[in-house]
């Protein structure tokens, strides 16, 4: 993984997402490791993303590196006028390793052909997010004590939600079984359920959440959000069916956990939050470990 | 009826020159506009709508002492995937081969994504073909995929 960029949740292979997560580990026992020293990481965000940015500035400080950037793209040249290319040859002269996130997508595969040291995609629009992906299933996996063999439920918009692609991509690498559900206008495109067929993997449809969860291991619920219906009327019959309270964990699996991507709106009654099963908390401080991890790798550190 | 016989040629025999044979009539127009034969000061002669025993109906373009290379051709294959290139000298064929779809497409097709980073700056563009029958561009940088139906030539 020395020198290589992460833009795409299918660039590193099964083993080298599994060597991540082992040494996230050891950033979880013991998270101040000053192994960063001397190094210099370029947070570069074109668009405001507090929480992926804070996840990885304080991974960097608690290895000890320093961290250089802009949290927006209106205090970069960018709001000048110059193109990512020519931000993207400048940055590589300052730092040892650049993070950006991006409302364009690709904008991270081209930054990493143009840029001398590494890049690691923080969010290019609605491509990927890998980052992301790498604290779920961590996440999962400390949950579960494995990743293979599980029955994941997929809930809400699984048509635009880029972190349902990505997991669901990274998942075929795991034998899981899968089980979405969502409205019919928000079905899972058929570009994400090919890697599902590749692997001859098995997965199922629903449209009534309640059909589901007492099949799953993990429930992976995300936001459905109005501006994604063409029909308002259809916004309002579907947006309460999708909503998961304490009541319908009844009957569920003891080994159930409940992930969420976060920000949550309404898509989680506050009622699940004191639930043993509720998880979407601890799943966002993972995002520390697996960075501290990722980016201990790509330095070859 | 057959293929048209050699004698009665429906387009005129050129004694030098590419001959494009095989293109969907309704395509014909659209291969002569990537090749640029709209601009060209060669002869250009065509044909649409003709029997073809293969196909059923085809369209076939001459272009006098014009030769094409691999990368031009290439871009055809888009809208003519099964197109033959003949080349003649003095009346003969001294080459014949088909267009292929490449497995690559770069710096000739326009993502359909207007998100796309190829969309908001100089970046040649490429595609992986993923579809070679119903075409299906995935693209290198977006990963999104341009249908055949929403191809745009650069």
């Amino acid at each position: 993984m020395k020198n290589r960029s992460l833009v795409s949740i299918t660039d590193f292979s099964r083993e080298e997402y599994l060597q991540i997560l082992d040494r996230a580990v050891e950033f979880e026992k013991n998270p101040n490791q000053r192994i960063l020293q001397g190094k210099v990481v370029a947070t570069l965000f074109f668009e405001p993303s507090t929480r992926t940015r804070l996840s990885f500035e304080s991974a960097v400080n608690r290895l000890g590196g320093r961290v250089i950037g802009f949290s927006d793209a209106s205090s970069s040249s960018t709001s000048k006028g110059e193109s990512l290319k020519d931000t993207i040859l400048t940055v590589s002269n300052y730092s040892d390793l650049i993070v950006m996130r991006h409302p364009i997508e690709g904008s991270a595969r081209w930054a990493s052909e143009v840029a001398s040291v590494p890049v690691i995609n923080a969010g290019d629009g609605a491509n990927q997010h890998p980052t992301q992906c790498l604290l779920d299933l961590y996440t999962i996996r400390q949950t579960q004590g494995t990743l293979e063999n599980l029955n994941i439920v997929f809930v809400g918009d699984l048509k635009y939600g880029r972190t349902v692609h990505s997991l669901v991509q990274a998942l075929t690498n795991f034998n899981a079984t899968f089980h979405f559900v969502s409205p019919t206008e928000l079905k899972l495109p058929s570009s994400v359920k090919i890697y599902i067929k590749e692997k001859k993997l098995e997965y199922y449809q629903y449209t009534d959440i309640n059909e589901a969860i007492q099949k799953a291991d993990i429930l992976y619920m995300t936001r459905i959000q109005r501006e994604r219906f063409s029909d308002v009327m259809e916004y309002e019959r579907v947006k309460n069916s999708y909503i998961l309270n304490a009541d319908m964990l009844n009957g569920t699996k003891n080994n159930l956990r409940i992930l969420h991507p976060l920000p949550r709106v309404n898509e989680i009654s506050t009622d699940v939050d004191s639930s043993p099963k509720a998880y979407y908390f601890q799943q966002a401080l993972n995002g520390v470990f697996v960075r501290q991890a990722l980016m201990a790798s790509i330095l070859g550190l | 009826m057959t293929d048209q016989p050699r004698k009665e040629l429906v387009v005129s025999a050129i004694e030098n020159g590419t001959v494009i044979d095989h293109i969907p009539s309704a395509n014909v127009f659209q291969v002569m506009k990537i090749l640029g034969l709209d601009k060209t000061e060669n002869q250009v002669l065509f044909g649409t709508n003709l029997i073809s025993r293969k196909y059923g109906s085809k369209g076939i373009i001459k272009v006098r002492n014009q030769f094409f290379e691999d990368r031009e051709i290439n871009k055809i294959s888009l809208v003519a995937p099964n197109a033959t290139l003949i080349v003649i000298k003095d009346f003969n064929i001294v080459e014949k081969r088909q267009v292929q779809v490449p497995d690559k497409i770069e710096s000739m097709v326009k993502c359909f994504n207007p998100k796309c980073i190829t969309n908001h700056e100089a970046i040649p563009t490429r595609f992986k073909v993923v579809d070679k029958e119903d075409l299906r561009l995935l693209c290198h940088y977006c990963e999104k995929i341009t249908k055949k139906e929403n191809v745009q030539f650069i």
